[in-house]
């Protein structure tokens, strides 16, 4: 194991990543009751051996729900990451491999559509595309897409003058080989942990999205969904909002710590 | 700073601002749920309908209209409310100066805790001090602002403790106590956030300072401890922290528009959600615009800064 994943906040982010991927890969097999089955003489319950984390205002099994949310929260983070990351790198190769007016042009109207809040952007689309789970996803990729952009086109612009490209340019190889032979796997490095915190941040702004009422729609157990849901009663259950807002906190950090020591292991001079 | 550095930056914040009119306005003209719709509801007649857009000048082309608009942004006019029967400037004056004092408060906070802190953190490197300090920030950085706001909301503002009222506004100009009492969480939300990525941020740059040549002659010069991290450390591991503070405004913008809708602070956040719900695209228009302004204006006082800080930066 890469050094960097050994120490604290390496370790700790490894053991985060691998609850959450495990919740999102078996939850719904394990959940002990359905998630959307209503006890009514179990409402707002606190944690009980039939129930381990609570009951909310419907007396539906919190730990169930939980588990059943944790796959679209995954999916959720990881599809809009890739999307944004995935269109933000084409850009950026192009802008990074043309060069010259287009460059400008790209950089220009990037510059512009960075100045908007990734938050507020993604605010604007989802209402544009009229709220729901794909809707959100599409809007956070979208609102992704100019970072990544400029992340790829400098990591481009780093690599294009190393010799080896230069080489490649002088035995008269086609541009097209070029960028896929040369340039793209040597530039991939800082676009992949770039990517790696921004599902932590997706997975935080889908969320923010849900807590809004623009994202995943009732009875969906999406985890801001949830907080929202429960935000009246709480008062009466706190387990009913903080069961699904610290599994956020979770996920995210699970990312961020992932991330962050992924970007120390690729570049040693960084970790202190 | 030469003048010419400020010139072209200035002239390049300006393009950044007339391509966001122009996101901003494509992204508006293609909002579902035509404004005249909006406002007639669903039973509005074909022609009624018709008549209402002729009447807002929503039958022009798009380029008449954009051109219309921008002429009117030039001018301080931003047109009028569709919801609020108001001119979007009066609605939109009043919640930024609420904003702007949220963002201050938060802002304040956050450079008071978390340059200490990214401080201790660099001189106790390693320690368990250090360790809680880079916890507590990877923490605050994954927790979304809703999260962090029910959970304050949970601790200080229930009726068991009810140390703090859960949402609201007091002018400051009725009463200063009031104003305060309600600023305090949602300021502290926006701020946990920046703690974590400021602090940091401080404790990596001072990291740096302190395995410098200068700190090492400083010390084999004889001055003491205090001495060295006083005048020689932390000046230089500040100033490129005062540059990620004046680019945090961006987390902060986006921020407040979650954080105000959950404490029913009348600022833009508020004003932008209430906006979209319905449909009022005079007011989402001027919204967005502002908080990129605020944005692209910060993004040009940390390249200045930077820049006195640092001369390299000016020639490149």
């Amino acid at each position: 194991m890469p050094s960097a994943f050994r120490t604290a906040t390496g370790m700790t982010g490894l053991i985060l990543l691998t609850l959450v991927m495990g919740a999102a890969l078996f939850g719904p097999l394990i959940a002990p009751y359905d998630p959307q089955a209503f006890h009514p003489a179990a409402r707002l319950q606190g944690p009980s051996a039939a129930h381990w984390l609570g009951t909310d205002q419907f007396g539906r099994d919190l730990l169930s729900r939980l588990l059943h949310g944790a796959p679209s929260t995954v999916f959720f983070g990881l599809g809009a990451t890739f999307l944004g990351v995935g269109a933000g790198t084409i850009i950026g190769v192009i802008a990074g491999t043309a060069g010259g007016w287009i460059d400008s042009v790209i950089m220009r109207v990037l510059d512009g559509l960075l100045a908007v809040p990734e938050l507020l952007f993604a605010l604007l689309i989802v209402t544009f595309l009229g709220g729901g789970v794909t809707q959100a996803m599409l809007a956070v990729a979208i609102a992704f897409t100019p970072g990544m952009a400029r992340i790829a086109r400098s990591s481009v612009l780093s690599i294009r003058t190393r010799e080896y490209v230069l080489a490649a340019i002088a035995r008269g190889e086609a541009a097209s080989y070029i960028v896929m032979r040369e340039v793209l796997p040597n530039a991939i490095g800082p676009i992949i942990v770039e990517a790696t915190i921004r599902v932590a941040f997706a997975i935080m702004i889908g969320a923010t999205l849900g807590f809004l009422g623009l994202g995943a729609q009732p009875p969906s157990t999406e985890w801001g969904l949830m907080v929202a849901e429960a935000r009246q009663f709480m008062f009466r259950n706190a387990w009913t909002v903080a069961v699904p807002g610290v599994a956020i906190a979770m996920a995210a950090m699970g990312f961020n710590l992932f991330g962050d020591a992924l970007r120390d292991s690729l570049d040693p001079r960084r970790s202190h | 700073m030469t003048f010419g550095y400020l010139v072209r930056r200035l002239l390049a914040m300006i393009l950044v601002l007339f391509v966001v009119t122009f996101a901003v306005f494509a992204i508006t003209m293609i909002l579902p749920g035509n404004a005249a719709i909006m406002i007639l509801g669903e039973h509005g007649t074909d022609e009624a309908v018709a008549a209402l857009e002729r009447q807002l000048g929503l039958d022009r082309p798009w380029y008449v209209q954009y051109i219309d608009w921008v002429a009117g942004v030039l001018q301080g006019d931003f047109g009028q409310s569709l919801r609020l029967s108001l001119p979007v400037s009066e609605v939109v004056g009043a919640a930024f100066w609420n904003s702007a004092a949220l963002g201050a408060a938060a802002l304040i906070g956050v450079t008071l805790v978390a340059i200490p802190l990214g401080v201790l953190a660099a001189l106790r490197r390693g320690t368990a001090a250090d360790l809680g300090i880079g916890l507590f920030s990877y923490i605050g950085a994954s927790m979304p602002e809703f999260v962090t706001a029910t959970l304050l909301l949970l601790l200080l503002a229930g009726p068991a403790t009810g140390y703090l009222p859960a949402g609201g506004f007091v002018p400051l100009s009725e009463s200063v106590g009031g104003f305060a009492a309600h600023i305090v969480l949602p300021a502290t939300t926006l701020g946990l956030i920046l703690i974590a990525h400021i602090s940091r941020q401080v404790r990596s740059e001072m990291s740096d300072v302190l395995g410098s040549d200068y700190i090492r002659a400083a010390r084999l010069k004889g001055l003491s401890e205090r001495r060295v991290i006083r005048r020689h450390a932390l000046p230089n591991s500040l100033a490129p922290a005062v540059a990620v503070i004046a680019l945090d405004v961006g987390y902060l913008l986006g921020g407040i528009i979650v954080v105000e809708e959950i404490f029913a602070w009348p600022g833009l956040g508020r004003l932008l959600i209430y906006a979209l719900e319905n449909r009022d695209l005079p007011v989402i228009q001027a919204v967005t615009l502002l908080l990129a302004a605020v944005y692209a204006i910060s993004n040009l006082i940390a390249d200045i800064v930077i820049a006195i800080l640092d001369p390299r930066v000016r020639y490149a």
